[in-house]
């Protein structure tokens, strides 16, 4: 059931400025006898901010793995900066993750590194893309300066409350600038100021980067402030779609579950 | 397991090289566990000669005490007790360091990140348990002998010289070959059970505990099989 219109047409680009850097048509997923994606559809334009909302176990988390090749669909279309993510090899995948931050849901910092040897690790692999005269402690000072945290450089991760450990693991999804970021739950497990911090960094690097975003949540304050699109998705398909003043505005009763306060 | 293991031998010779990691690794692994082995190796020593010596007096014997503990240690007791030593503490840890990563998704992040998480955790762990865990039944072995030696020059006035010049005297190679290349074995099944249930590690702190508990459960099982293989095949190439 479509609850609410799109406000366009998100399967076709509109105009030349309106290029899909994510395409997911019919996205198939079971885990078992369980299906969690059954026909999902999704179109993300440059520079554009689409929220997927949707309740735990809903299968948001596992739609953006695969979008970067973290689990495998069992049917369906998934296409990233024109690239068909199922058809590459691992060399090609790697390549392609460049272009895509992933900001995960409980910051996942390597423990066992420093802020700063956190910061370097995406640059072992993807050396190459940052041009030859790229220094890497200049990327990481790059990097922590965006979101505020230079002083922090030569810290742990445990010694970091859970706002800087996001932070941090924001600048590290920033470090290769990508061309996309998905962001999984960036303000679970925040307190609701440390989340408007982080709800206001990801505008400020949006506006700064051009970065198209792909942000999960269930967070409907985050969905407000950041969304320019908001996708519900219920029981393994789109449900409704439409500006959050749209979706905060439907009388049916399954998205007014999500945004009645 | 088994094709986890099939997987190892098929990347590690390929490139790239997480030698810095690999060097991290034999540290964490045989620096860490050197304290722990030397300790138990000399106790093992001094309660081996304490327990022996009155059997062997009773037989009017105890000048082979050398020949009975150095043979006793180098070949069976030495690699073996190292090695659960290193179960217990090497594949644990490994267990639940990997399996920390998998739950909070420091694996998928590297992944992400263009590096092969198989490769850079995996890899280098189990080849750092191959090559410290022969040094460390070296160091457990060399000092389960001082232990004995120690024994033997307090109680029985003999001297360290003549002490480690008869353990000498009575090994050959056919025991310390066999014990050392057991003990590259060793190493391999620690590492591939510590890295295989950390990396497949179900969801959640239950899953790490358990995942740190049952390494520890199959890699020291696994070891006595290993054992009983190894000097299964030695026993046909030297005749022990």
């Amino acid at each position: 059931m479509q609850a609410t219109k799109t406000h366009r047409d998100s399967t076709k680009p509109q105009a030349p400025a309106d290029r899909a850097v994510i395409r997911i048509a019919d996205l198939k997923k079971s885990f078992g006898d369980n299906p969690v994606l059954r026909g999902f559809n999704l179109t993300l334009f440059e520079r554009e901010n689409v929220v997927v909302m949707g309740k735990s176990g809903s299968g948001k988390s596992v739609m953006i793995k695969c979008l970067v090749g973290l689990m495998a669909p069992d049917s369906g279309y998934v296409e990233v900066l024109g690239e068909e993510v199922g058809t590459l090899g691992r060399e090609e995948l790697d390549r392609l993750r460049g272009d895509i931050g992933f900001l995960f849901q409980g910051s996942a910092l390597y423990d066992s590194m420093t802020v700063r040897e956190n910061l370097e690790f995406p640059l072992r692999r993807h050396r190459k893309r940052m041009g030859p005269d790229s220094d890497p402690e200049e990327l990481v000072l790059e990097a922590l300066e965006n979101v505020g945290l230079a002083h922090a450089i030569d810290m742990m991760p445990a010694d970091l409350s859970g706002g800087m450990k996001r932070r941090v693991a924001l600048a590290r999804t920033l470090i290769l600038k990508p061309k996309v970021i998905l962001y999984d739950e960036p303000t679970s497990g925040l307190d609701p100021i440390t989340s408007k911090e982080i709800i206001g960094l990801m505008r400020r690097i949006q506006q700064k980067f051009g970065t198209a975003s792909l942000i999960i949540t269930h967070d409907v304050d985050c969905a407000r402030v950041i969304s320019e699109r908001i996708v519900l998705l219920v029981d393994g398909v789109n449900y409704a779609e439409g500006t959050y003043a749209e979706l905060a505005a439907s009388s049916d009763p399954k998205v007014e579950a999500f945004f009645k306060k | 397991m088994a094709a986890f293991a099939g997987r190892f031998f098929r990347v590690v010779f390929q490139p790239p090289y997480e030698f810095r990691e690999f060097i991290r690794q034999c540290y964490q692994i045989g620096n860490r566990s050197l304290l722990l082995v030397v300790v138990t190796g000399f106790i093992i020593g001094l309660v081996l000669t304490l327990q022996s010596r009155p059997t062997l007096i009773e037989f009017g014997a105890l000048s082979w005490m050398p020949n009975m503990v150095g043979i006793s240690i180098v070949r069976e007791i030495g690699p073996v007790i190292t090695a659960l030593i290193c179960a217990g503490r090497i594949a644990s840890g490994i267990g639940a360091e990997l399996g920390s990563m998998r739950v909070t998704e420091q694996i998928d992040a590297m992944e992400v990140s263009g590096t092969n998480p198989f490769k850079f955790l995996v890899t280098t762990r189990i080849l750092a348990t191959i090559l410290m865990l022969p040094l460390l039944v070296l160091f457990a072995d060399a000092i389960a002998l001082f232990g004995s030696a120690l024994v033997e020059n307090i109680k029985g006035a003999m001297s360290f010289r003549l002490y480690f010049n008869t353990v000498f005297d009575a090994l050959s190679y056919g025991d310390l070959v066999p014990a050392t290349v057991k003990s590259f074995f060793f190493g391999f099944v620690i590492g591939l059970v510590g890295c295989y249930k950390g990396y497949y590690c179900k969801k959640g702190t239950a899953g790490v505990g358990k995942a740190a508990n049952t390494a520890v459960v199959l890699a020291s099982l696994l070891l006595f099989f290993v054992d009983f293989m190894t000097v299964f095949i030695a026993d046909i190439f030297y005749d022990l």
